[in-house]
C-alpha cells in the first residue's frame, strides 16, 4: 500500500506541475519515456532471470498450482471482455491489455502509455491500482464466500509482494507459496500479455 | 512491441547468466527509480494533456468498471478451479 501510495505521488507531482506551467519545456517536448521504458524493460528482464526463486519454483511446484494464475489470466481476460462492450471509449482490445496489467500498475500503464497513448495508459493506472486496492480490502469477505483460491487469483501479479501478508494473513500460511508462485508468474507474463494486445 | 519483448527476452538471459553474482537488488533498485522517474514523466504529459485532464472522470469511472469486471471474472474462474482441484478450498480458518 505504501509502494502504490509513493508512485501515485510522483504521476499526480508530474501532473500538477505540468498542469500548472511549472515543467521545463524540454521534459515536454522530448519524448524521453520511451528510451526510459527500454532501459526498464531490460532491467525487468534481468530481475526475472537473476532471481533464483523463478526457475526453482518452476521446477518445484505442482501442476495444481498453475491453476491459480491460470484461473486469474482466463477470468480477468473474460470478465474485462465483457464489461469492455459498456464502455463506448474503450474497445476490447484495449480493455484486455488493460485487464493484463493483473494489477502490476506501474509496468502496465507506462506500457500502454507509450503505445496507446496517455488515455488508455491511465486507465490502465487507475484500473491496475483499483485491483490491488479491492484486494486489500475486501480479502476476507472473498475467502468467505468463494474459497481459498480466489483471493490469490484476485490479487494476481501483486500476491507475490504488496497483497501477500493479507493473503498469507486470511487464507493461510500453507498458501504463502501458492501466493507468490501464482504473482510470479502472472508478474512474467504481465508484459509479454499487455505488448500482446497492445499491438492488435 | 516486438523490440520491448526481445529487450525483455535478452535481459532474462543476461540475468539468468549473473545469477549468482546477487545482482537482485541493485536491479531492484534501478527498477524502483526507472518506475519513479516514468511515472513522473506520465504525469507530466497527462498533465499538460487538456484532453485528459477534463476528463479524468470519466476515465476514473472506466477504469472502474474495468477493474469490476476483471476482479468478478477471476472471482467466477478461481471459484469453479477451487472447487474442482483444491479440496481444502473451502474456507476453514477461524480468525476470518
Amino acid at each position: 500500500m505504501k509502494g502504490s501510495l509513493i508512485i501515485l505521488s510522483f504521476f499526480i507531482a508530474g501532473l500538477l506541475l505540468a498542469y500548472f506551467g511549472l515543467v521545463p519545456d524540454f521534459l515536454i517536448n522530448i519524448d524521453y519515456s520511451y528510451y526510459a521504458l527500454i532501459v526498464l524493460m531490460f532491467f525487468v528482464g534481468i530481475a526475472t532471470g537473476a532471481n533464483p526463486k523463478t526457475f526453482e519454483m518452476l521446477k518445484k511446484a505442482k501442476f495444481k498450482i498453475f491453476l491459480v494464475p491460470i484461473s486469474a489470466i482466463i477470468g480477468t481476460l473474460f470478465g474485462v471482455a465483457v464489461v469492455s462492450f459498456l464502455l463506448p471509449t474503450v474497445n476490447i482490445e484495449d480493455s484486455l491489455a488493460i485487464g493484463s496489467g493483473f494489477g502490476y500498475y506501474s509496468l502496465s500503464s507506462i506500457l500502454i502509455s507509450e503505445v496507446k497513448g496517455e488515455y488508455l495508459g491511465v486507465t490502465a493506472l487507475l484500473s491496475n491500482i483499483l485491483r490491488e486496492i479491492l484486494t486489500l480490502l475486501f480479502t476476507p469477505v472473498i475467502l468467505k464466500y468463494f474459497g481459498k483460491i480466489s483471493p490469490i487469483a484476485v490479487g494476481g501479479a501483486t500476491s507475490m509482494d504488496t497483497t501477500l501478508p493479507i493473503i498469507t494473513k486470511y487464507v493461510g500460511s500453507e498458501y504463502a507459496l501458492t501466493s507468490v508462485l501464482s504473482g510470479t508468474i502472472l508478474t512474467i507474463i504481465v508484459p509479454i500479455l499487455v505488448a500482446l494486445f497492445i499491438s492488435l | 512491441m516486438l523490440l520491448f519483448i526481445s529487450v525483455l527476452a535478452i535481459g532474462i538471459f543476461l540475468g539468468y547468466l549473473m545469477r549468482k553474482r546477487k545482482v537482485q537488488k541493485k536491479v531492484d533498485f534501478l527498477i524502483t527509480i526507472s518506475i519513479y522517474s516514468l511515472l513522473f514523466l506520465i504525469g507530466v504529459s497527462v498533465g499538460s494533456n487538456e484532453l485528459i485532464v477534463n476528463n479524468l472522470g470519466k476515465i476514473g469511472f472506466n477504469a472502474f468498471v474495468l477493474t469490476i469486471g476483471a476482479v468478478a471474472g477471476t472471482i467466477l474462474f478461481s471459484f469453479i478451479i477451487g472447487k474442482k482441484f483444491f479440496s481444502d478450498n473451502k474456507n476453514t480458518n477461524v480468525n476470518d
